[in-house]
C-alpha cells in the first residue's frame, strides 16, 4: 500500500481548519486512510488502493476536509477552452493508442511545490498506473512547447533526444539500454517494432512514453508558470480519470485548468472532462446494507460529506473518483460519513447449525490418539525441495512444481511426509533422545482427474528416533491405531529404497494399500546427516477416511 | 528432637550408611573407604543431608604432590642415584667410571649425583680422576637425606610442608620424572548443630523404603515406619506427548466459529486463478496476480475451468458488470489467464466456492474456515510464505454492516481480546464493499493493530456465483501473530522450526 508524505501546513491550509493531534490521528482512520505518523511538519498516511484522488496533499487534504464537515459537497473545477491541440497519430494504435492532456496555468513552483508534483506523478505511476503499464504521466513546461503536439511512433533509431538527467543524447533504443529509468522500463516497450513520442510543432522531442521526458521540454523548474500534461496507455477511461486527479491538485494548489483538443483518427476528443458522473441511489439499498434508517436527506447529506453533489433525484460523483462503479461503493461511503465508530454491533438472532468437517475431526481424533503413545506433533511447510523429497530419500519423484518461488529450498509441493519429518529429526540432534514425532498433513500429487490436475491427500507420519528403535516399535503404534480404529490390517512384504531391504512393508486394509512401514535406510540416514537409527511409517488419512466412511 | 525424628524419618539408605562415620573435617574419600560405598552412593547421601542442614559440604581445591615414576622406582628399590653413589665409595677410594658402573647408574643420573654430592661436600675428587668420601660424606652414609624423608612422606599437600619438606621439594622438583604436582578437589564435612546431635544417635533401619508387592501382601507396613521423603525434591524431567502449540490455538479458534453456529469449509490448496482471483472479482491486471505475490505452479501449470454458464457470468462482470448495476471493470476478460494454477493466497477463496455451491432455500448459511494459504515472500524474521488464515462468511438476505461487527467483536472476545480495544475502521478490499478493517489497541506498542480484514462481498461477486445478489459478511485474518505473542515468540519462523525441546517444553495455550 502506498503511503503518502503531506506536509502539515499545506494540508491544514487546504483543510482550513486546525484539529487536536488525537481528534486528527482519529478521523484520518475514520475516513479509511491508514496513518503512520504525524509530527509537527509532516502527516505519512497510508491510502487504499481504490483512492488514488487521495495520493496527493490537494486530493487527501480536500477528502479530509469534506469528512470533518468543514468544506461539503461537490467541489466544482471550471475548466478553461483552449484551442492548443494533440495530433494522434494513426500508427499509434498498435503501440499506445490513447492519451488524455490538459494544461494547467499560473502555478508557483518552488522546491517545495516541485516535490509535490513529482510524489503525485510517481505515486499515481505505481499504484493505478501500474507501474506505468496501464498510465504513464509526463508533466512538461508549457512555456518550452509549441503546439500543436503530435502523438507518433517511430523507429527507436529515428527517436533521438537528451533524456532527463543524462550528460548527452541517445537514441530510443540506447535509452533502454543506457539510462537507468530506461533500463527499468524497457519490458513495456518490448517487441514493439516502433516507439511512441511526444512531438511539438518545432519538432522536438518531449518525451518517450511510458519511458523518459526529454531533459529539454520535460523537466519543470522555478521558472516554470505552466504546464502540459499527458496521460498515455490502453484505456481511454482510466487515462481521463488519472488525469482529473493531477488537474484537480494542480487546480487545488492556484492553478488555471485549460482543455486541449485531441486529434483522434476516428475524431476528436476534449479533456480534462470534469463533469461528474450521475448515479441514482436506492436510500432502501443503504439502509438494508449498513443496517441503518436512514432518509433520503440525511444520505445526500453525509454523502455530501464525501465530496458527493446531488441534483435532480442523482448523486454526483465527482470525476477525480476512479472507484465508483456500483451502487454499493456508495453505500459505503455514507457509511464512512456516517461514522464506523457509531455503528452498533449486533448479532442477529438466526438459527444455523455448526458442523466441523468430518475429515478435520477423523484427523483430529488419531492426532490425540498419538500423543498418548507419548509422540510429539510437528508442524511443517507444504512447501519443500526436489533433493530431500528424492535423492536424499533414494527414490525418484515427480513433484508439483512452482513456477517463482524465490528460494531453491521451497520450490515444490511435497508429495510425501516422511522427508519433512527426517528433516526435523536433522535439525534435531542436539536435543534428548528418543525422539518420536508425528505430523498429519496434506500431500500434493499430479492427477488429471482433479480440475487443477493436482491431487490432495492427508497423510500421517511417524517417525522414532533413538539408539533402539526399531520395526517392533512402529509397528506396536500402528497396531494400536488400527485396533482403536477397530479395523482388520495385514502387512505384505515390499520394496521401497528408503527402507532398508527386507525391513519395509506395505499395509493393507480392505484391499487397499494405504501405508508404507519399515526401518529407514541407513544411507537415507547419512543424507539427512543423523547417526541414529530410524523407524518409520507413513499412512494415507484421506484413504482411511473413505474405507471407515 | 521432633526435628532429629523427622530427619531420622526421612533418611535414605545410603544416608543411614554413611551416618556412622560423620565426623567434622572428615573427607569424602575416607567416608567412601570407611562406609564401603561407591564415591556417587556417599555424595549423594552427603548432599542430601547437606538439603537436610545435617551438614555443609566444604568443596577446596589443593595442590598435592605425588611420586612420579622415577620416584616410586627410587623410593621402592635402587634408591636415589646420590644415595647409590655414596654406598658405592662408602669402603674405598674408586676411579670415576668404576663408581659409575659399581653403582649401575645412568649417564644423567651419575651427573647429577656427582654434582649433588660435591655441593654437599662429601666427596673430593683427586686429579687422577678417583673419588673419596669426605668425613661429611662419612658422616652420610648413615643418616637418611631429607629428599629421602620427603618421598617417603608422599603424597603429600603443598600448603602442610614444613620448612625441609619445602627445601627438598625445591630440590627435587627440577629433576627428571622423581615427583609430580597435581591439583585435586577435596570435599570434606562440617557438621552443622543438628549434625554433631544427629551424628551421636544410634539410628535404626527399620523403615520402609520402598513399598513392594511383598510388604502388603505380608502386612509388614503394619509393624513399620515409612521412610519420609523430602517431598520438595527436584525430580528429573520427562517429556509428555504433544499437540503442536499453533494446533492447540487452531482447535480454539474452531471451536468458537463452531459454538457460534458456523459450518467448516474445506478445499484444495492449489486452486486455479479462476476460483482464487477471477470468481472474486479481482481484476486480470491486478498486482497481486503477478509473479512477485503470488506462487503459480509450473507443473502442472494450467486446470480447467467450470461450468461454462458460471464462467460467462463471471467474464461478463469483469468486463461490463453484467446484470449487478456496476460497470465492471472494462477490459476483454481471458480465460487462459483463468486457468493458471496457483497455491491458494487467501481462504476467500472456500467462500467463493461455497456460495457457488449454496442452494436459496439453504439461505441464512454460515461458514468458517481455519487454513493454510500462501504468499510469495522470502522467509523472515515477520514474513513467512505459508501461513493460516481464519475466515468466515454469512450469506444472510437480511445481513449488515452492524452484524459483521457483532460477529467479530464476539469472536475476538472468545479468543481472549477485550473488547473494549477493539475498533471497526473503513478499509479496503478489491472484492468488499463496504470494507472494514478490525485493530486492537496494542498495550504494549500503544498503537491500533490490524487483526482481520472484512467486510460485505461486491454484488460483482456475489451474484455471478450465487445467481443472485444477497448480502455475505466476509471476514479473513491472519492467526500467526497472536500466536506468536501469546507465546512470546519475536521470530515468527520459530512457529514452525519444530525444535523438540521448545515443543516439550511450550506452555498450554490457556484463553
Amino acid at each position: 500500500m502506498p503511503t503518502v508524505t503531506i506536509n502539515r501546513k499545506v494540508f491544514e491550509k487546504v483543510v482550513g481548519r486546525k484539529l487536536p493531534l488525537e481528534k486528527l490521528k482519529e478521523r484520518i482512520s475514520y475516513l479509511g486512510t491508514g496513518l503512520e505518523s504525524v509530527t509537527d511538519d509532516e502527516i505519512v498516511v497510508e491510502v487504499f488502493a481504490d483512492r488514488p484522488d487521495m495520493l496527493s496533499e490537494q486530493g487527501f487534504a480536500r477528502a479530509f476536509a469534506s469528512f470533518i464537515g468543514a468544506k461539503t459537497g461537490l467541489k466544482e473545477y471550471k475548466v478553461n477552452k483552449s484551442s492548443d491541440k494533440v495530433v494522434i497519430d494513426k500508427d499509434m494504435k498498435k503501440v499506445r493508442p490513447y492519451t488524455a492532456c490538459a494544461i494547467v496555468r499560473n502555478l508557483k513552483f518552488d522546491d517545495e511545490r516541485i516535490r509535490e508534483v513529482i510524489q503525485i506523478q510517481e505515486k499515481l505511476h505505481i499504484t493505478y498506473g501500474r507501474n506505468r503499464k496501464k498510465v504513464a504521466i509526463g508533466i512538461y513546461p508549457f512555456e518550452k512547447i509549441k503546439t500543436p503536439i503530435r502523438f507518433v511512433a517511430l523507429k527507436p533509431e529515428e527517436i533521438k533526444f537528451q533524456p532527463l538527467e543524462f550528460p548527452h543524447v541517445l537514441n530510443g533504443r540506447q535509452i533502454l539500454s543506457q539510462h537507468p529509468t530506461g533500463r527499468e522500463y524497457a519490458h513495456l516497450l518490448e517487441g514493439y517494432e516502433k516507439y511512441p513520442v511526444f512531438i511539438d510543432a518545432n519538432n522536438r522531442v518531449l518525451s518517450m512514453p511510458p519511458i523518459i521526458n526529454s531533459h529539454d521540454t520535460g523537466k519543470i523548474s522555478g521558472k516554470t508558470k505552466d504546464v502540459f500534461i499527458e496521460c498515455s496507455g490502453f484505456d481511454f477511461n482510466a487515462l481521463s480519470t488519472c488525469l482529473n486527479i493531477i488537474v484537480t491538485s494542480l487546480a487545488d494548489m492556484g492553478g488555471s485548468i485549460y482543455s486541449m483538443e485531441l486529434h483522434y483518427p476516428e475524431g476528436k476528443k476534449i479533456t480534462p472532462d470534469l463533469r461528474p458522473m450521475e448515479m441514482s441511489l436506492d436510500h432502501n439499498y443503504v439502509n438494508r446494507i449498513l443496517g441503518l434508517n436512514l432518509k433520503e436527506a440525511e444520505i445526500v447529506k453525509l454523502l455530501s460529506r464525501m465530496g458527493y453533489g446531488y441534483r435532480n433525484k442523482k448523486i454526483l460523483v465527482p470525476a477525480y473518483r476512479a472507484d465508483i462503479m456500483h451502487p454499493a461503493d456508495l453505500a459505503e461511503d455514507v457509511g464512512i460519513a456516517y461514522g464506523f465508530d457509531n455503528f452498533k454491533p449486533e448479532i442477529p438472532k438466526v438459527a444455523t447449525i455448526a458442523e466441523e468437517d468430518p475429515v478435520e475431526m477423523f484427523r483430529n481424533k488419531i492426532a490425540h490418539f498419538l500423543v498418548g503413545f507419548g509422540l510429539v506433533e510437528t508442524n511443517n511447510y507444504s512447501l519443500t525441495n526436489k533433493e530431500d523429497l528424492g535423492k536424499n530419500m533414494l527414490v525418484d519423484i515427480e513433484p508439483v512444481e512452482l513456477a517463482n518461488s524465490l528460494s531453491s529450498e521451497f520450490n515444490v509441493l511435497r508429495s510425501w511426509i516422511l522427508p519433512s519429518l527426517l528433516k526435523v529429526l536433522k535439525n534435531n540432534k542436539h536435543n534428548e533422545y528418543p525422539q518420536r514425532i508425528f505430523e498429519i498433513g496434506t500431500v500434493f500429487v499430479k492427477d488429471e482427474k482433479t480440475e487443477t490436475n493436482v491431487g490432495e491427500f492427508l497423510r500421517l507420519g511417524v517417525v522414532s528416533c533413538h539408539g533402539k528403535a526399531d520395526y517392533t516399535e512402529v509397528k506396536q503404534i500402528l497396531d494400536g491405531l488400527f485396533r482403536a480404529l477397530d479395523l482388520k490390517y495385514e502387512i505384505i512384504e515390499a520394496e521401497h529404497k528408503s527402507f532398508i531391504g527386507g525391513r519395509v512393508g506395505r499395509v493393507v486394509v480392505k484391499g487397499k494399500k494405504v501405508a508404507y512401514i519399515g526401518e529407514i535406510h541407513p544411507q537415507v540416514l547419512v543424507n539427512f546427516e543423523l547417526d541414529m537409527p530410524v523407524a518409520a511409517f507413513e499412512l494415507n488419512i484421506s484413504e482411511l477416511f473413505e474405507i471407515l466412511e | 528432637m521432633q526435628d532429629l525424628n523427622k530427619i531420622i524419618q526421612s533418611l535414605h539408605p545410603l544416608e543411614r550408611s554413611v551416618l556412622p562415620f560423620l565426623k567434622n573435617g572428615i573427607d569424602l574419600q575416607t567416608l567412601v573407604l570407611n562406609s564401603k560405598l561407591k564415591e556417587v552412593e556417599v555424595m549423594r547421601a552427603l548432599q542430601w543431608f547437606e538439603n537436610k542442614h545435617v551438614l555443609k559440604i566444604d568443596s577446596k581445591v589443593s595442590e598435592v604432590v605425588e611420586l612420579d615414576v622415577n620416584g616410586k622406582k627410587y623410593l621402592s628399590e635402587e634408591g636415589l642415584p646420590e644415595r647409590r653413589f655414596l654406598t658405592a665409595v662408602s669402603s674405598s677410594v674408586l676411579p670415576l667410571d668404576a663408581v659409575k658402573k659399581n653403582a649401575e647408574l645412568h649417564d644423567d643420573e651419575f651427573n647429577i649425583a656427582l654434582g649433588l654430592l660435591r655441593r654437599k661436600a662429601a666427596i673430593i675428587i683427586s686429579d687422577d680422576k678417583t673419588v673419596k668420601l669426605t668425613d661429611n660424606g662419612k658422616k652420610l652414609i648413615d643418616r637418611e637425606f631429607i629428599e629421602e624423608g620427603f618421598l617417603k612422606k608422599l603424597p603429600l599437600e603443598i600448603s602442610k610442608f614444613s620448612p625441609e619438606d619445602k627445601f627438598a621439594y625445591n630440590e627435587l622438583k627440577s629433576r627428571k620424572g622423581i615427583i609430580k604436582t597435581i591439583v585435586i578437589k577435596v570435599k570434606t564435612v562440617e557438621l552443622t548443630k543438628l549434625g554433631e546431635e544427629l551424628s551421636k544417635l544410634k539410628v535404626s533401619s527399620e523403615f520402609i523404603d520402598t513399598l513392594t508387592p511383598e510388604i502388603i501382601k505380608k502386612g509388614v507396613w503394619k509393624s513399620k515406619n515409612f521412610r519420609r521423603y523430602d517431598v520438595s525434591i527436584n525430580v528429573p524431567k520427562i517429556h509428555p506427548g504433544k499437540r503442536h502449540f499453533v494446533n492447540e490455538v487452531r482447535e480454539h479458534a474452531k471451536r468458537i466459529w463452531l459454538d457460534l453456529g458456523f459450518k467448516e469449509m474445506k478445499g484444495p490448496m492449489v486452486q486455479t486463478s479462476f476460483w482464487n482471483f477471477d470468481a472474486l472479482f479481482t481484476a486480470q491486471d491486478h498486482p497481486v496476480r503477478e509473479l512477485q505475490d503470488t506462487f503459480f505452479l509450473k507443473n502442472p501449470a494450467k486446470g480447467k475451468l467450470p461450468n461454462k454458464e458460471l464462467v460467462e457470468r463471471v467474464k461478463k462482470t469483469h468486463e461490463n458488470g453484467w446484470t449487478t448495476g456496476s460497470f465492471g471493470w472494462r477490459y476483454s476478460w481471458n480465460p487462459e489467464e483463468a486457468k493458471k494454477n496457483v497455491l491458494r493466497t487467501h481462504t476467500t477463496v472456500l467462500s467463493g466456492r461455497t456460495i457457488a455451491a449454496l442452494k436459496e432455500s439453504e439461505l441464512p448459511a454460515k461458514f468458517f474456515s481455519i487454513a493454510k494459504n500462501f504468499r510469495n515472500e522470502a522467509l523472515d524474521w515477520s514474513h513467512l510464505f505459508e501461513f493460516y488464515q481464519f475466515e468466515g462468511i454469512v450469506v444472510d438476505p437480511d445481513a449488515n454492516l452492524k452484524h459483521l461487527m457483532g460477529y467479530l467483536k464476539e469472536f475476538f472476545e472468545k479468543l481472549g481480546y477485550d473488547s473494549e480495544k477493539i475498533r471497526f475502521r473503513p478499509a479496503y478490499f478489491p472484492y468488499t464493499e463496504p470494507s472494514m478493517e478490525v485493530e486492537y489497541y496494542h498495550p504494549v506498542k500503544k498503537q491500533w493493530v490490524e487483526v482481520c480484514g472484512s467486510g460485505i462481498f461486491r454484488p460483482e461477486m456475489v451474484k455471478p456465483l450465487l445467481g443472485k445478489d444477497v448480502p455475505v459478511l466476509a471476514w479473513g485474518g491472519g492467526f500467526e501473530r497472536s500466536v506468536a505473542e501469546y507465546f512470546r515468540i519475536t521470530d515468527i519462523r520459530d512457529l514452525y522450526k519444530n525444535d523438540l525441546k521448545q515443543l516439550r517444553e511450550m506452555k498450554l495455550w490457556l484463553k
